[in-house]
């Protein structure tokens, strides 16, 4: 990566240099060196730089995201910006209408927060632990495999094929997240699989 | 796609049809607006609306939405009748010169072997004429009557311009005006590129529609050259990425398939797919199928697959039907036979057509599992929302369980582009509240299904007890840990073929890419395609080297592009027979007299001569297909069909309805609207504030399209009495919804077949969650059914009625 001096240091070290020279070499008055010490500071200026993409059309648009925080050093980290990422060959720092907004969907108002269970026949979501969820559905899922997975067909051969449970695949997760989909989706024998690019 | 967003400023020509890039892929289409302000590109829209991008084109010209093939068909006939066609390029390249069996023809809309009542062909006529040697016969005079060349020039023979005309509603004079344009392409150095989207997929001949495009740019030399080309414009960012990766019913990773229940072992499976040479000498890269297949088993079951048990073939489902498509989930969840499922970021309430019948289908599950950083319409589907979403909550028996997870800023990973660029993000922020990622929340279930058949034993526990799930922390796989492992490894030293003595890859070490894969259970890769991605030079995903030479628009430094780096596909096909470029100012390769050189990665072998192996690697025949043979279900050439619901008959056949041997279940045929009680031609689309359902939580973009409309004429406004801005009731056979009315100058009708069809616009952001006002998809009145070939739903072209309405009523609340 291409990172090393990147827009934020350099706006530091041109920052520096200009508190450094100028103040002394044109003679300010404390009163101006006050007045120059009050401006605020570059906002980005303060903020972890993460080069990423666009997570909507299959453009995939450089962006750059400016967080508070950096979750590299473990921090808690949040978007305070995104903004098109000038070195990418594609979009060239450019964004459209959806791109220009994505901090809005990172901090969307309806954003998931926790687990969430809906009983048969009721009316309302409510809160549940991670743990009771991914055993309920563990239990649920093997159970229903163990009752329904097909394992030879009429003529006796070997076909191992689940189709009473299925599975829909996101395409606007990483390659690598759909791989571990994919393994999981396969090896248990879900044959009802499918991603968006069916529709 | 089969170049680079950045190749499109190389071009001459851009043709959108069947998609609208100026609204749904904006920064993409920049490229275009270089071409024309650069090159003096020309942009040509041909499109039912006219959109955006057809407002900033050179020419427009108005067509009925799934009358595509008939266009391009007679676009096909035109280049060839004007001797408008790239011959040295035909010739060499295409299959233009086989010779096709006696009994293949077309008749009445059909091609020979129709079966009505199986809505099948016997495909056994449509193919080559085999020759003692084993390889196809061939005439490259192109004077044998049944060569593919003459066939296809017979084939074409009605669509005449006034054929055009009738079927498509494209006056006469604006259909010549296209083909005249598109024609001068035929020289080679002019270049045309086609970019199209889902207005050419969602149709039940989806396939065909691209596939007429792809012939008419093999007659003009476009494939393989710079500015030229089939580009997809792909929906989601990573749709390409999980296709590749064989998300899907029918295929496992890299376009390896899944096995059917004729494969009785794995030999019988690999008998299938050895893909020998239909002309001598030539690549036919599918020969090395099996290294592919046995090292993605290695990455799937580890040592458990071996040699003696047929590298645990029998561990992977076995198909009785060609997928378990979405559309066939969901009629058998309607008949009651699915129990569970699970949406990991997918909104099928939205997505699928006939949502009376999606929402019916979940409710009768017994679980639903949702994974999703937003809220989506799926995981409330029994919630009531009055007209939005008039359920019945306390019949519907489904348990729910809504996970949330993360989004792209909180993790690390790679997606793959339309141009097939894997482009590595880093994460930024923290997940809010309890929001995991993705892949551990597969963990987690897979685990504990896991633990729980350890304990307990059950069904065929093997294939999950073996599963290979080597990561540092089982319960959450890294995004480097899950690259590497498709990338591939040795799991035993592999030795120099041409050296037995030398070691080329020592076990453990990451493969340099596909070329090191052994079909002897000595390396693993989960997905040959994208194997080059992670190599023991690091991750190639991430690379951020945007210097381009001689400003091509190849900028093979950035980031990895599969396969092998390569930009563009068929490339060798960008140079003539001898090795020379076609255009010397757009050079893609070149042949020296030893090897290939030039801009991009080649993709034939650096040392084939020219003369001798043909570009289409891929192909048995090593040069493209004019004539499919039997590889696709609906015929070897593309003929004209019309949507299931259309407005008008079908000119060839006036009997036939939609295509022929696409699929249609009992219910849904019964479902299946007519244009007496539904006059009006409807199609969906997005819009440029958008993006599908994810948007509309975000104040932004629900502030600049807030609210759920559809676009009708002028004339069909004043027709039925519609005010722009008035509340319409717009319905079909199988649902109905409210919306405002916006009339507009930029949908016209059409004469289509001696009458008007008016047309009518649906775009596809709103539902009942997030921060737009609630509103309506178009899938509450699309026709269930799908393509022939690949079970896409026919989502653009259905019929509606609409009248003057009142708004719709949200839920009371009594509070």
């Amino acid at each position: 990566m291409n990172m090393d001096l990147s827009r934020r240091s350099f706006l530091k070290l041109a920052g520096a240099g200009v508190a450094a020279t100028s103040l002394g070499a044109m003679g300010f008055s404390e009163a101006e060196a006050a007045e120059v010490a009050h401006v605020r500071a570059f906002k980005l200026a303060t903020t972890t730089e993460t080069r990423q993409t666009c997570p909507y059309c299959s453009v995939a648009c450089g962006i750059i995201i400016y967080s508070k925080g950096d979750v590299r050093k473990g921090d808690k980290a949040e978007v305070v910006h995104i903004e098109g990422d000038v070195d990418h060959p594609t979009n060239r720092g450019t964004l459209c209408p959806k791109g220009a907004a994505l901090k809005d969907f990172v901090k969307s108002p309806t954003r998931l927060l926790y687990p969430m269970h809906r009983k048969p026949g009721s009316d309302k979501f409510e809160r549940m632990s991670w743990d009771e969820a991914l055993d309920r559905i563990a239990r649920l899922m093997k159970d229903d495999r163990d009752a329904n997975l097909l394992l030879k067909n009429e003529k006796g051969l070997d076909v191992n094929r689940w189709t009473t449970t299925g599975m829909l695949a996101a395409s606007a997760t990483s390659n690598e997240t759909a791989w571990a989909t994919f393994k999981f989706a396969k090896s248990i024998g879900i044959v009802g699989f499918d991603n968006q690019a069916r529709v | 796609m089969t170049n680079a967003w950045t190749d499109i400023k190389n071009t001459d020509l851009v043709v959108v049809m069947g998609g609208n890039a100026a609204e749904a892929h904006p920064c993409g289409f920049k490229w275009v607006t270089e071409a024309k302000a650069h090159r003096g590109a020309k942009l040509i829209v041909v499109d039912p609306r006219y959109t955006r991008t057809a407002s900033v084109s050179d020419f427009y010209a108005p067509i009925r939405q799934g009358s595509d093939i008939a266009f391009l068909n007679g676009v096909m006939k035109y280049c060839i009748d004007n001797g408008r066609v790239q011959w040295d390029y035909m010739k060499a390249f295409t299959n233009a010169s086989y010779i096709v069996k006696d009994g293949f023809g077309y008749k009445d809309g059909l091609f020979t072997g129709y079966n009505e009542e199986k809505r099948d062909y016997d495909r056994s006529t449509w193919d080559y004429v085999i020759g003692e040697d084993g390889f196809a016969v061939t005439d490259p005079t192109l004077e044998h009557p049944r060569c593919v060349w003459n066939l296809l020039k017979e084939h074409l023979a009605p669509y005449t311009p006034e054929l055009v005309e009738q079927v498509c509603g494209t006056p006469k004079d604006k259909f010549l005006k296209v083909a005249e344009m598109i024609s001068e392409c035929s020289t080679p150095t002019k270049t045309m590129t086609s970019m199209y989207a889902l207005g050419w997929t969602q149709h039940s001949k989806g396939s065909q529609n691209i596939r007429a495009m792809a012939m008419l740019q093999l007659i003009l030399g476009n494939i393989g050259v710079r500015g030229g080309g089939m580009n997809a414009l792909r929906g989601h960012s990573n749709i390409q990425g999980l296709t590749d990766l064989g998300l899907m019913s029918h295929l496992l990773t890299g376009y390896l398939t899944m096995p059917s229940e004729k494969d009785t072992d794995f030999e019988t499976y690999m008998s299938t797919r050895q893909f020998k040479p239909l002309r001598p000498g030539q690549t036919s890269y599918w020969q090395n199928y099996r290294k592919f297949m046995v090292s993605f088993q290695k990455a799937m079951w580890g040592d458990a697959a071996t040699a003696e048990n047929g590298w645990a073939f029998n561990y992977l489902p076995k198909l009785d039907v060609p997928a378990y498509d979405v559309l066939r989930m969901f009629e058998l969840m309607n008949n009651g036979k699915v129990n569970g499922y699970i949406c990991q970021g997918f909104n099928p309430i939205l997505a699928f057509p006939n949502r009376t019948k999606v929402t019916s289908s979940l409710s009768k599950l017994k679980f639903m599992v949702t994974m999703d950083p937003l809220e989506t319409e799926t995981a409330r589907f029994w919630e009531n929302h009055g007209d939005f979403n008039d359920v019945d909550t306390a019949s519907i028996q489904t348990e729910v369980f809504q996970l949330p997870s993360t989004c792209f800023a909180e993790e690390d990973g790679s997606l793959t582009n339309s141009g097939r660029w894997l482009q590595w993000h880093w994460q930024a922020s923290s997940p809010p509240g309890e929001a995991k990622h993705d892949s551990w929340i597969v963990a987690q279930i897979f685990l504990r299904m896991r633990a729980l058949y350890a304990k307990e034993g059950g069904a065929f526990p093997d294939p999950i007890l073996n599963l290979s799930w080597e990561y540092e922390d089982e319960n959450e796989p890294t995004a480097e840990e899950l690259a590497k492992e498709i990338n591939g490894r040795a799991l035993s030293d592999v030795m120099d073929p041409t050296d037995p003595t030398k070691v080329l890859v020592a076990a453990g070490k990451q493969v340099v890419n596909f070329s090191q894969l052994k079909d002897d259970g000595s390396t693993m890769s989960g997905c040959w395609i994208y194997s080059g991605c992670w190599n023991e030079q690091g991750n190639n995903m991430g690379r951020r080297d945007n210097h381009d030479p001689d400003e091509t628009g190849a900028y093979l430094g950035w980031t990895f592009a599969w396969p092998l780096n390569r930009r563009t596909l068929y490339n060798r096909a960008s140079a003539d027979i001898n090795g020379k470029p076609w255009d010397p100012t757009r050079k893609l390769l070149e042949w020296d007299g030893a090897k290939w050189t030039g801009y991009d990665v080649p993709d034939i072998a650096p040392t084939a001569k020219p003369q001798d192996v043909g570009p289409f690697i891929m192909n048995q025949e090593g040069v493209s297909r004019l004539f499919v043979r039997g590889m696709m279900r609906d015929g070897p050439f593309p003929a004209h069909m019309e949507p299931f619901e259309s407005p008008v008959e079908n000119v060839f056949n006036r009997k036939m309805r939609g295509n022929p041997v696409a699929r249609v279940f009992a219910s849904d045929a019964a479902q299946l609207g007519t244009s007496a009680e539904f006059p009006y031609a409807a199609t969906s689309y997005r819009l440029t504030e958008h993006f599908h359902y994810w948007t509309k939580h975000n104040r932004v973009n629900s502030a600049l399209q807030p609210e759920f409309f559809v676009e009708i004429s002028e004339e069909l406004a004043a027709e039925k009495n519609i005010a722009h801005g008035g509340w319409v009731r717009v319905w079909s056979k199988r649902g109905s919804v409210k919306a405002k009315a916006v009339v507009t100058k930029r949908i016209r009708p059409l004469i289509c077949d001696g009458k008007p069809v008016h047309i009518v616009g649906i775009p596809l952001h709103w539902g009942f969650t997030g921060s737009a006002k609630k509103g309506f998809g178009p899938n509450s009145l699309a026709a269930f059914v799908g393509d022939a070939n690949i079970e896409t739903p026919e989502s653009k072209a259905f019929l509606v009625n609409i009248e003057p309405s009142t708004a719709p009523k949200d839920k009371e609340v009594n509070v």
